[in-house]
């Protein structure tokens, strides 16, 4: 670590992130340094690989593994905001390289210092104050890979309720899927389509202003649901409140 | 058949070639069965003999059961009777050969009618014994055999099951220990059944009915 | 075993559209869920147990062949048969030479998956005998003729009035008049149906939780008490199981009864747990006169040693179907297998070939919450993922799929060439949403349109305005 109160922090942006809404990268890199970190962005990233992977493409899978290995090496933190793409490189990547030790024990030391940002924030960093200001109702969705695979649940509330004017309404089954599944949403639209409706609903149930999760996948899904169906929730990334950086579009859009 | 036998466990071996050699396997299985090693044992069960039985009624009555207590098998008949009558039932009964049912004094229970043996399935109501209870469940269990039929704990529409408080264990693993025979050793009979609650079914929109195929209600009586 | 689900699409089709499936499909959540979280809640050693389950079973599998043998030997000491199956046909043939030999006109069922498995009713029927379910559920649905579509709950896709049809239908000999109007009134008419059969049956078929290699003993795990009167009144009790049922001793089994119920009905203990070992002795007044167990490999050898062997560990509890938010949208029948949900989507391609139900594993969110509710811990999103994987290998997905995997890959692994491609198609994409700032239909992406919107990029990605900002700083320099 570079020093014990200013670790060097590697922001892996995500690839939705990167094309749809970059200030959700602003965000979270406005909330790691005010969290004391230095942040750097290495340009050598694309995307984690979990669409191979879960594709069943394993070879490619490994090809984007090293990537993200040989990009990251110099930072003691590798922090996404998403808590799936953080779980493939934490849980997954160690797992696809169960047939080769090496490279396994070099994927193990990336898992070791591998993040989700809120999780980051609070279990890390020990923040309790996030930076922004907001104030109105928000609800909150526990996207499926941050929840169950990386314990991501009360971190974000955390933080949300110590927000001053924030009140967090919670609606029913936010620990269930939202229907995105990565290719799932494309190839079993159908289905998809029959659990985003159930998940618009509870947020519309919810009474609150406002839609938040941690990945943009699933905020993508439920935003283009909560659209179709003119819905007036607004639906943003939580780093993107926490920080209070609320100018830039909402993924629900305008 | 015989070739069909060789071939299953032949397949299971070659699938299971990578693992531990033969000998070391034939060893742990061995010891294994000879040892019965006991996992986990809820604390909720280990608790002194009176506690231990209150528990057991509490859990039994949950899951629908009723549960009486009387001070001796001489009570036995009088309880029976009670119920019977709140049930609005004939004055007829079967049971088995159950010594500790038959020293009770039935003959003090006027009009009572009592049929002995395995059910043919037009008794309203049957009464056994029980082995041994489990007080982390509420769960009695049943030896088949003549003192017990089997039948009787399927048929009767009212089971009534006679239980000594002594016989009521913590646990799952000590309530089997009292079907040994020679010591630490496990004698089964025909049929052990744990039975926890009267019949039931969910498969209506899944909502909980009594009395599916076996008794519509289990009253359970506590002697001691 | 018969599969459509090849089907997936169609089938889903259907079922979405199915008004009253829907309106059944949403008891399944409020049914389950929070009784089995209750249930693990209110025992401390819950979360242990789980891992002791996966212990025993892990360490069975690694001796099965030894446990079986052991099983057997047990078996015929206690004075009953075994019989051993490779195949769904074996099965098949030595259940109906046993009927034969007892000059069988009814055999009563109780509840099993492995009789679906094997599709015994309908080989028994070509065969003249009949066979009686006795499970409420799947009496139901054998009168309707339909396949179960959930492991434990196998009508759980129909409603109180479709099955009072059902059963005025068939039930001729009542009165036409009668009321039936409470679900208690259907269940005592079944009741009293079923009641005469158990005694006119010859045989009764069970299938088994739990083969007890300690003592020989068969376990049956059950609430009706229908399982119990079908191999307790018949001449003859047939066990039909599939090889990986077998646990070493009692003491292991009740390791593994106090997760099994709790994590499929949230009930602490099934009301019947019933320990079969052997016929009728010399002094007992009832019991089956002969006992047979059938024991069914059927593909499940072929899993040990492979990345599905964990699978095994299953004991059919449908936690994962439960929790299944899949589940939840499309039923049982979707499938196109008596296995449905997470286990189903594992399971399937194993017993019947990933070419022929590869489309399951691939009908999951991987939201994992199968796996985080599975009393033996089986990684379910993992081995649907390893089927994928095998289903890559055999180049078995679409080719549109698979070029596009192919071709976004590419790029992916190359990133300045990713960098040069996104900023070439970022002012496309900006276009395409218009002043809208939504895009309502994409070609390629028409999976996501039909039913919602995609919102439009901005101008810039995140990486052009970094790189931005990073200049602006070394200016300020």
């Amino acid at each position: 670590m570079s020093e014990n109160n200013n670790p060097k922090v590697g922001l892996f942006v995500t690839c939705l992130v990167d094309l749809f809404r970059p200030n959700v990268g602003f965000s979270a890199v406005e909330l790691l340094e005010a969290a004391g970190c230095v942040v750097d962005v290495p340009r050598a990233q694309t995307c984690c690989g979990q669409p191979a992977y879960n594709s069943g493409d394993k070879a490619d899978t490994k090809e984007m593994a090293k990537q993200v290995l040989d990009a990251f090496s110099e930072f003691d933190f590798v922090v996404a905001p998403s808590g799936s793409c953080a779980a493939m490189i934490k849980k997954h990547y160690p797992e696809v390289f169960e047939d080769e030790p090496e490279m396994q024990a070099k994927f193990k030391a990336l898992s070791e210092k591998t993040y989700e940002l809120v999780s980051f924030l609070t279990d890390v960093m020990f923040i309790t104050q996030s930076p922004g200001e907001y104030s109105g109702s928000v609800t909150y969705h526990d996207s499926c890979s941050g929840l169950r695979e990386l314990g991501v649940k009360e971190q974000p509330r955390k933080l949300l309720k110590n927000m001053d004017g924030v009140e967090v309404r919670e609606m029913n089954d936010s620990e269930v899927c939202c229907g995105f599944g990565g290719t799932f949403c494309v190839k079993y639209s159908d289905i998809s389509n029959a659990m985003v409706s159930k998940k618009t609903q509870n947020i519309d149930d919810s009474g609150a202003d406002m839609l938040l999760a941690g990945d943009m996948g699933c905020l993508m899904n439920m935003a283009g649901k909560l659209k179709r169906q003119g819905s007036k929730t607004q639906v943003r990334h939580v780093a993107e409140v926490l920080a209070g950086k609320l100018d830039g579009k909402p993924i629900s859009g305008e | 058949m015989s070739d069909t036998r060789a071939s299953v466990l032949s397949d299971i071996k070659n699938s299971l070639s990578k693992k531990a050699p033969d000998a070391e396997r034939a060893k742990a299985v061995a010891e294994r069965l000879s040892g019965r090693p006991t996992g986990i044992i809820p604390k909720r069960g280990q608790l002194k003999q009176s506690e231990r039985v209150d528990l057991f009624a509490e859990m039994a009555t949950k899951v629908h059961s009723s549960v009486v207590r009387v001070k001796s098998y001489e009570d036995v008949p009088a309880s029976v009777g009670q119920y019977l009558r709140e049930h609005n039932l004939p004055a007829e009964l079967i049971m088995g050969s159950d010594r500790r049912l038959a020293k009770a004094k039935w003959a003090e229970e006027k009009n009572l009618t009592i049929k002995k043996g395995p059910s043919d399935g037009h008794d309203l109501v049957g009464v056994s014994h029980a082995k041994a209870g489990i007080a982390e469940t509420g769960t009695l269990l049943l030896a088949s055999g003549s003192e017990n039929p089997t039948t009787i704990n399927f048929l009767a529409d009212h089971h009534i099951v006679v239980i000594a408080a002594k016989d009521i264990k913590g646990d799952m693993e000590t309530a089997w220990s009292s079907l040994n025979k020679k010591k630490d050793q496990v004698e089964m009979p025909r049929a052990v059944n744990f039975i926890t609650g009267p019949s039931r079914s969910g498969d209506i929109e899944q909502k909980l009915l009594l009395g599916a195929h076996g008794p519509r209600a289990l009253q359970i009586v506590i002697v001691g | 075993m018969e599969l459509t689900s090849h089907n997936l699409k169609s089938n889903v089709k259907d079922a979405l559209g199915n008004e009253q499936l829907q309106k059944a499909l949403s008891n399944v959540p409020k049914g389950f869920i929070d009784k089995r979280a209750k249930a693990a809640a209110a025992l401390d050693e819950f979360e242990a147990l789980r891992d002791k389950g996966r212990e025993i079973k892990d360490h069975t599998l690694a001796n099965l062949d030894l446990y079986l043998e052991a099983y057997e030997q047990k078996v015929i000491e206690n004075g009953g048969h075994v019989h051993w199956a490779k195949t769904a046909e074996d099965a098949r043939r030595i259940a109906l030479e046993i009927c034969q030999k007892h000059n069988a006109k009814t055999v009563t069922k109780g509840k099993s998956m492995i009789t679906e498995e094997v599709e015994l009713n309908e080989h028994l029927l070509e065969n003249g005998i009949e066979p009686v379910e006795t499970d409420l559920g799947e009496y139901i649905i054998q009168l309707r003729n339909e396949k179960p579509s959930h492991i434990i709950a196998p009508a759980i896709h129909l409603n109180q009035g479709q099955i009072e049809e059902d059963f005025r239908r068939v039930h001729t000999h009542l009165d036409d008049d009668r009321d039936m109007s409470e679900p208690e009134t259907l269940l005592a008419e079944a009741r009293e149906v079923l009641r005469k059969r158990y005694f006119e049956a010859d045989v009764g078929f069970t299938g088994a939780n739990f083969l007890v290699a300690e003592t020989g003993s068969s376990v049956i795990v059950t609430n009706e008490g229908n399982g119990d009167l079908t191999q307790t009144l018949g001449k003859v009790h047939v066990v039909m199981a599939s090889i990986e049922k077998v646990v070493p001793t009692l003491a292991d089994c009740s390791q593994i009864l106090r997760i099994l119920a709790r994590s499929a009905t949230g009930q602490d203990m099934s009301v019947y747990t019933t320990f079969s070992t052997g016929p009728k002795r010399e002094k007992d007044p009832d019991g089956p006169e002969e006992y047979h167990v059938i024991l069914l490999d059927n593909g499940r050898s072929d899993m040990l040693g492979t990345e599905f062997e964990e699978m095994l560990r299953c004991i059919r509890c449908g936690a994962c179907i439960n929790h299944c938010p899949v589940y939840h949208s499309i039923g049982g029948h979707a499938y196109g297998s008596i296995y449905p949900g997470p286990m189903g989507s594992v399971l399937t391609p194993s017993l019947a070939g990933v070419e022929k139900a590869g489309t399951l594993p691939n009908a999951s969110t991987f939201c994992g919450r199968c796996e985080s509710v599975c009393p033996m811990r089986i990684p379910l999103p993992k081995m649907m993922r390893h089927w994928r994987e095998r289903e890559f290998e055999q180049h078995l997905q679409p080719k549109a799929a698979r070029y596009g995997l192919a071709l976004w890959a590419y790029f992916a692994k190359r990133p300045k060439l990713y960098r040069a491609l996104v900023s070439f198609a970022m002012p496309a994409l900006c276009l395409l949403g218009g002043t809208s700032k939504r895009i309502s239909s994409l070609p390629l992406a028409s999976g996501w349109t039909k039913h919602r919107e995609l919102p439009a990029p901005e101008r810039r990605t995140f990486m052009q305005a970094w790189a931005q900002r990073e200049a602006l700083k070394q200016e300020a320099k």
